[in-house]
């Protein structure tokens, strides 16, 4: 613990450390001498490319890719043409950029996926100089060709190339540039001697940094903070202008000693190393086996290096990676700090002492903690304990600090228990990932920023399955954002495994992934599909419980019958729709109508459409299954829909016979002879009729008087008696026929009584004939007649003759107290005798 | 705005604002003013989640309905077309979008399918060419449309049709996606019951869908405890039956459409003495009905003979607070009872609202009604004047047709032509009135003797037209005629069983749920309340006789979300009628939901609010008008 502050030293008001990550497993014989070089950041791996200019045929340059622990991943001859330059996607894939403009993209394990250009116009000029660079809209690559132009992609997964505009008076490569993310756009920074422009999509502008001494010729560095948020330049007359990187604030400029020395200037490398909220800003300047840290203040920090190294800045520092050793070149943190400086009061270093001092049993322990305890800072103490533990490295140190936060919790009572409990865990996955053999040396700021989601996927790149399962596991992280996504990953690479069976893997895929909430087995599927393993992907598209999301890669596949019963059993009609269709198309009609045959879901789907959308082929369809019921009815509907009506009806008759509905073809047969009177007596007569029902013709024909015709319709139809009676009756009513009424009341005994008519003539208002048929009503509905026609003393009479108690009610009910005194007693007298009995 | 959906067993509230939230969500996505063209049918069913006001803080400036041609011109930066997915709908919106005027500044053109979004209309609309032309395509599931506090509807009124007759299943998806929203709210449904295919269907999606999403476990302690699916095709009789509760009523005669009901105006004349002479107003009166209405809530679910005694009721209490008046001397005492007068106003004149209405009703009904609205009279006279009209004519039909209506039910004569039907015929009355007869004694004789059968039909053929042919053939295919292909009628069987019919109905104060139909007891809720005690087994003879199979399934809940019942608190099922309810159902369950020791609340669900006018209307075949 003494030595916590061994490498820490002072710079202005802070303190730097530089920390051994690595030592690194690689076997390099020459270290990283003439090697391009490229570490993705967040601990990601690094890739090597040894002597890159070396173009014989006969030795061609070793791609080599390794952990940040230097454990190889893989290594590879380089058979394409001459690499500029190596970088990583947010994606841990590999992008080679070539001289000629093509970017080649391999994976983690050299295993190659693709390639694009960065445009026609490249060839001949050449890249020049390339960079990678990150933002949140993903990996995206720029190059400078030998004319000078600058091309620009932000996002290589969707590949939209920017050609920027000309920068006056630059001839040849520039002297330096870098790529900046400002205003959701990326923009590159160009400086031609002294000038600086800024490079957007449209234009090109020049730009002057506030406070850059005018001594300067050229500007022969520059580089942008991790954030985007700075910029440092340096110049060939020595000085070091570090400032916002939209050029409007100047942080500081200072000058070197050495600078002057322009020989050395080419080999520098140059590197912000800067924490996030840190107030100091400070670059890291690396030339020829020493390295500087450069502040605000007069003096820098300066170590010597051993061999060839390359700085890789990270979001809270930077790494350092040589032949040999991989280190670690921060800022050190403030809670570190706070508890660590020599001879702090602060509240966490009283803490760890007491802690300290608890374990030695030794009543000094009570000392501190009073002495923390009086100002209040007790919570604070625990709080920089805890976050301390979390920025160092050493499991041991981070032991302590926890200890004696936990220590201090205890005489606490409010404390919220999880920024504890989450460091704990938090360091347990740090630990577990920076451990050799997986190689990802992330500090806990890096972690926060990155999230475990991110973590996981690059455990799951490395093929780290089982670890990338405990961690999920262990950090409890909800089933389908963890552990069932990295067994989807595993099933993903286990299906390119060509050398095993289909049985086996689909075996093998089922038995590991079982029931694992929310799998996507379509999607491995998908995969396997892509791999030319068709019969693979069907095997593992049974384990799908999304119907829905079998069906696209079954057409995909031309499963099309599976696809479609796989549609129906989703119970989703509109993506049996989308099957049907897809079918309608692919097959030829009599295999369509087939396979449809077999789904009668899919097929009463289909009938649907077609009733809407396409009604020949709906006959068709009833056509090839023999409903001749349903192609009746086809036949009537149409007969409405079009002038053929007799044909189309008689169609229908035939169809009706087929379907052995005897009655319905009667009936269609009926129509017809409907039809053919209507249109008949139209010709003859001119009244309009075709189109009335049997019975709004008859009502007509009466109406204007054709009665012989009416009574000809009634024989011919077979019209029941009663129907006819009453439909004469409101026909001649409504002509207020009284005589015509009269007759035909006369004409026999009326099959629906004499009631209707009382009725009927009260209704037009006419109680005078009412009154002509209430004496034949029968005895049942007498009351019901004298009531029609107003007649209460006939009503009354009728129901006390008949001695009906309902009747009599139904009377009393309609007399007023008023006005028929005599009759509501005789009634009510008449009730009670009835009820007597 | 909408807080009775708040006060149930189950707040449905939730529903609603979750579904404001994504209707909000959309709007937002379209930046910049808006006009809003509506496939018309939507409107109705939207205006249960958010009024116009909601419309218009989000920039809608305009509304058009969905037609032809060009959309009219609107000096909005966005048109949104909110649709059903249908391809005829897309046909249009291509038209639309087609003949937009090049020369105006460019709209955005987006489309909101509601329910779903659909591939087969992204399709036509790509065919169409047009599909590029859209900036956003969005779907907005509004599966169950919280229509009241405990009662959920899709709106669909097709569906009964789409799933019995045309064997179209997409409105049972559109269930089952909706009962997993509804379950993602308050929490998976432990039990599952179901009588019926389409049932079985909706059941099988859910527990496939379930297992489609197994990742996230619903962390939610259920609300409901009980699923009951139900097929409208295991209960055909009920929906056949006149309803006589008052909402019921209401229905029957004027229809509810979205929860408005229009109403002949002359009643509703706020008339004061001495301007006898204005004109009366010619607008049909447009009325909301739901439970924010504290008298409807009161009174929407009982017999209409009992309404009137509630009624009265109502209005002395009301009349009574107006005298307090008089009591009140002090100047808090004023105070407190100017305070309260704007609810006693509303309640005024929510009285003389369904006063009005139960009067119409009256009408129409009074041999059946026996209540009288005398003692009303004279405090009516306050504040509105009655009409005394009465029509002799249309309550003697009323009441014969509930007569017959009636007999069927209890098995009387239903194997013989009916001689009221065929008098009904005679004189033409409307066919769906004839149908719903016709269909009736079908369903309580189990299918008519052939030759009685085709003699209804013949007569119906001759005197509305023979293009009804289709019709019937619809009806035969449903189930709801058919020919006698056994002697044996098992109807009687069911009735006795299941008391179906309860001779001393009492109407005033129900101790049964035959009261809604005044002596019979609707079978779907009689299964429901048999479900709940003493449970299905002990009637598994008469479950064999209806369609489709019955069933039971269990979902399982994670550890801990297992609710640990209180002394005496009910369990709460969810029933859900798929192919439609009616009010009189409702209102039978809500008698279920209160009674003492029922032990049991409900929450109704449904594809569509029916009853049998609109039920048999929905599966009438009408060829395009004739060509003469």
């Amino acid at each position: 613990m003494a030595f916590v502050t061994a490498n820490w030293n002072p710079l202005g008001e802070a303190f730097y450390r530089k920390i051994e990550l690595y030592e690194m497993g690689w076997n390099l014989k020459d270290g990283l001498r003439e090697c391009l070089v490229a570490a993705a950041p967040y601990g990601g791996p690094i890739a090597l490319l040894k002597e890159p200019q070396r173009r014989s045929p006969s030795v061609r340059p070793q791609l080599e890719i390794y952990s940040s622990s230097g454990v190889a991943m893989a290594s590879f001859p380089w058979k394409s043409g001459v690499v500029k330059q190596l970088g990583w996607t947010v994606c841990d894939d590999l992008l080679c950029i070539q001289e000629d403009g093509t970017v080649l993209i391999y994976d983690l394990f050299g295993n190659f996926k693709r390639h694009f250009s960065m445009g026609n116009e490249v060839g001949q000029s050449q890249v020049v100089e390339a960079k990678v660079f990150h933002s949140p809209y993903g990996t995206g690559v720029a190059i400078v060709t030998g004319a000078s132009r600058f091309t620009l992609a932000t996002n290589i997964d969707d590949l939209k190339l920017r050609r920027l505009p000309e920068v006056p008076g630059l001839q040849g490569a520039p002297t330096c540039w870098a790529v900046l993310t400002q205003d959701r756009q990326s923009k590159v920074l160009v400086a031609t001697g002294a000038d600086l422009f800024i490079l957007d999509y449209t234009a090109c502008t020049a730009v002057s940094p506030p406070g850059l001494s005018p001594q300067a010729t050229s500007i022969v560095h520059m580089c942008v903070s991790f954030s985007y948020k700075y910029l440092a330049l340096f110049t060939d007359s020595g000085h070091l202008w570090m400032g916002t990187a939209n050029l409007k604030q100047l942080n500081v400029c200072v000058t070197f000693f050495f600078a002057s020395d322009r020989h050395f200037i080419p080999s520098y490398h140059f590197s912000w190393c800067r924490r996030p909220k840190s107030q100091q800003p400070s670059v890291v300047i690396m030339w020829d086996g020493h390295i500087l840290v450069a502040g605000e203040c007069k003096n820098t920090i300066s170590y010597h290096l051993e061999g060839v190294s390359i700085l890789v800045p990270e979001l809270d520092g930077v790494r350092i990676i040589n032949g040999t050793h991989h280190e670690l070149l921060q800022e050190v943190p403030a809670s570190c700090e706070e508890i660590f400086k020599i001879a702090s009061m602060a509240p966490g270093a009283l803490l760890l002492e007491a802690h300290k001092e608890y374990e030695k049993e030794s009543q000094k322990a009570d000392e501190y903690l009073r002495e923390i305890k009086e100002q209040n800072l007790l919570g604070e103490a625990v709080k920089q304990c805890v976050e301390a533990a979390g920025h160092e490295l050493e499991a041991e140190t981070q032991k302590t600090l926890l200890r004696a936060a936990s220590f201090g919790k205890c005489f606490l009572s409010n404390f919220p228990p999880e920024p504890f409990v989450s460091m704990c865990r938090d360091l347990r996955v740090l630990n577990a990932v920076r451990d050799y053999t997986v190689g990802i040396p992330l500090t806990h700021t890096q972690f926060k920023q990155m999230t475990v989601q991110v973590l996981i996927d690059r455990l799951v790149y490395r093929k780290l399955y089982p670890l990338a399962i405990e961690i999920c596991r262990y950090l409890k992280t909800p089933e389908y954002q963890g552990v069932s996504r990295v067994l989807k990953h595993w099933a993903c690479c286990k299906v390119q495994q060509k050398e095993e069976a289909d049985e086996v893997i689909a075996r093998a895929i089922s038995l590991k992934l079982g029931e694992a909430a929310g799998i996507s087995y379509s999607e491995i599927a998908t995969k396997a599909y892509e791999c030319g393993r068709t019969e693979l992907a069907i095997k593992l598209l049974e384990f799908e419980p999304r119907s829905g999301e079998q069906v696209p890669l079954l057409l995909k596949m031309k499963r099309s019958q599976l696809a479609l019963s796989k549609a129906i059993e989703s119970g989703d009609t509109d993506l049996v729709y989308t099957v049907v269709t897809y079918l309608k198309n692919e097959m030829n009609r009599g295999d369509f109508f087939m396979t449809l045959r077999n789904q009668p879901v899919a097929l009463s789907l289909y009938r649907q459409f077609c009733k809407h959308q396409e009604q020949d082929t709906l006959k068709d369809l009833f056509n090839q299954d023999d409903d001749h019921q349903e192609l009746g009815n086809f036949y009537v509907k149409a007969s409405y829909k079009e002038k053929a009506q007799i044909g189309h009806l008689q169609s229908a008759v035939d169809e009706y016979n087929k379907a052995k509905n005897e009655f319905a073809a009667k009936a269609t047969e009926e129509e017809m002879r409907l039809l053919r009177f209507q249109k008949k007596l139209e010709e003859e007569k001119g009244e309009s009729l075709v189109g009335f029902s049997l019975h709004d013709t008859i009502r007509t024909l009466l109406a204007v008087g054709l009665h012989k015709h009416a009574e000809q319709l009634y024989k011919d139809f077979r019209v029941p008696d009663k129907r006819y009676w009453w439909l004469k009756l409101t026909a001649l009513a409504e002509k207020e026929d009284w005589e015509e009424i009269e007759k035909f009341a006369k004409s026999k005994k009326s099959p629906i009584g004499y009631l209707p008519f009382v009725e009927i003539c009260v209704k037009h208002h006419n109680k005078y004939e009412a009154k002509k048929y209430v004496s034949r009503v029968t005895p049942e509905q007498k009351v019901k007649a004298h009531l029609a026609v107003g007649d209460l003393e006939g009503a009354a009479d009728a129901a006390i003759e008949r001695r009906n108690d309902g009747e009599i009610s139904t009377v009393l009910s309609r007399c007023s107290p008023s006005t028929d005194r005599a009759l509501v007693e005789r009634l009510n007298r008449a009730k009670a005798t009835a009820a007597k009995k | 705005m909408a807080a009775h959906l708040s006060y149930g067993r189950v707040n449905l509230n939730i529903l609603r604002e979750a579904a404001r939230k994504e209707l909000r969500e959309f709007l937002d996505k379209c930046a910049g003013s808006k006009a809003i063209v509506w496939d018309e049918y939507l409107t109705g069913p939207f205006g249960l989640i958010a009024q116009y006001s909601l419309l218009k803080e989000h920039e809608v400036e305009k509304m058009f309905t969905l037609k032809g041609g060009r959309v009219p011109p609107a000096d909005v930066k966005n048109i949104i077309f909110f649709v059903r997915p249908r391809l005829e709908l897309m046909d249009i919106i291509a038209e639309n979008v087609m003949s937009e005027d090049k020369l105006q500044p460019p709209r955005e053109f987006h489309i909101l399918f509601v329910p779903r979004r659909s591939l087969l209309c992204e399709q036509r609309l790509k065919e169409q060419g047009v599909l590029n032309s859209f900036t956003n395509i969005d779907e907005y599931i509004l599966d169950l449309i919280p229509y009241d506090g405990d009662l959920l509807s899709m709106e669909s009124e097709s569906a009964f049709r789409e799933c019995y007759l045309e064997n179209d299943q997409t409105s049972l998806y559109h269930t089952a996606k909706g009962l997993m929203t509804l379950q993602a709210l308050y929490g998976t449904i432990p039990q599952i019951f179901g009588k019926g295919e389409c049932a079985r269907h909706v059941a099988n999606m859910m527990l496939r869908m379930k297992r489609e999403f197994a990742g996230s476990q619903n962390q939610i302690l259920p609300v409901f405890d009980t699923l009951l699916l139900l097929d409208r095709n295991v209960d055909l009789l009920t929906p056949l039956a006149t309803q006589l509760t008052y909402e019921g009523l209401i229905d029957e005669i004027y229809g509810i459409t979205n929860g408005y009901v229009k109403l002949p105006p002359e009643k509703f004349a706020q008339k004061k003495p001495g301007e006898g002479g204005k004109d009366l107003p010619t607008e049909p009166k447009k009325l909301q009905l739901n439970s924010a209405e504290e008298l409807y809530a009161e009174i929407r679910d009982k017999n209409f003979n009992a309404v009137g005694a509630a009624l009265s009721k109502k209005a002395k209490i009301i009349s009574a607070a107006f005298e307090e008046r008089h009591n009140a001397k002090t100047v808090g005492e004023i105070k407190q009872f100017v305070s309260q007068l704007p609810h006693m106003q509303a309640a005024r004149n929510s009285l003389a609202n369904h006063t009005s209405i139960a009067e119409l009703i009256k009408d129409i009904t009074s041999e059946f009604s026996s209540f009288s609205l005398l003692s009303l009279s004279h405090f009516l006279n306050y504040f509105c004047q009655v009409l005394p009209f009465s029509s002799r004519v249309t309550s003697e039909v009323f009441f014969d047709n509930l007569t017959v209506e009636q007999e069927f039910m209890t098995g009387v004569d239903t194997d013989k032509v009916n001689t009221y039907i065929e008098d009904c015929i005679s004189r033409k009355d409307p066919l769906i009135k004839i149908l719903r007869l016709v269909c009736m004694q079908s369903v309580c004789n189990n299918g008519l003797k052939q030759k009685v059968l085709d003699h209804y039909k013949r007569e119906i053929l001759q005197t509305y037209g023979y293009e009804h042919i289709l019709t019937l053939n619809n009806l035969e295919k449903v189930g709801l005629l058919k020919p006698q292909t056994t002697t044996r009628n098992n109807y009687p069987t069911i009735r006795k069983t299941l008391k179906l019919w309860m001779e001393d109905a009492n109407e005033q104060n129900p101790n049964d749920i035959s009261y809604v139909y005044s002596g019979y007891a609707p079978l779907s809720v009689r299964l429901t309340q048999l479900l709940a005690r003493p449970g299905w087994r002990s009637i598994e003879e008469v479950l064999k006789m209806l369609p489709g199979p019955h069933f039971e399934e269990r979902q399982q809940l994670p550890t801990g979300l297992h609710k640990k019942r209180q002394q005496g608190e009910n369990r709460t099922t969810l029933v859900f009628f798929l192919g439609g309810v009616t009010y009189a159902e409702i209102a039978a369950l809500r008698f279920l939901s209160q009674m003492e020791d029922g032990g049991t609340e409900y929450v109704i669900a449904t594809t569509k609010l029916i009853n049998g006018t609109s039920w048999i209307k929905s599966l009438m075949d009408r060829p395009e008008a004739q060509i003469s």
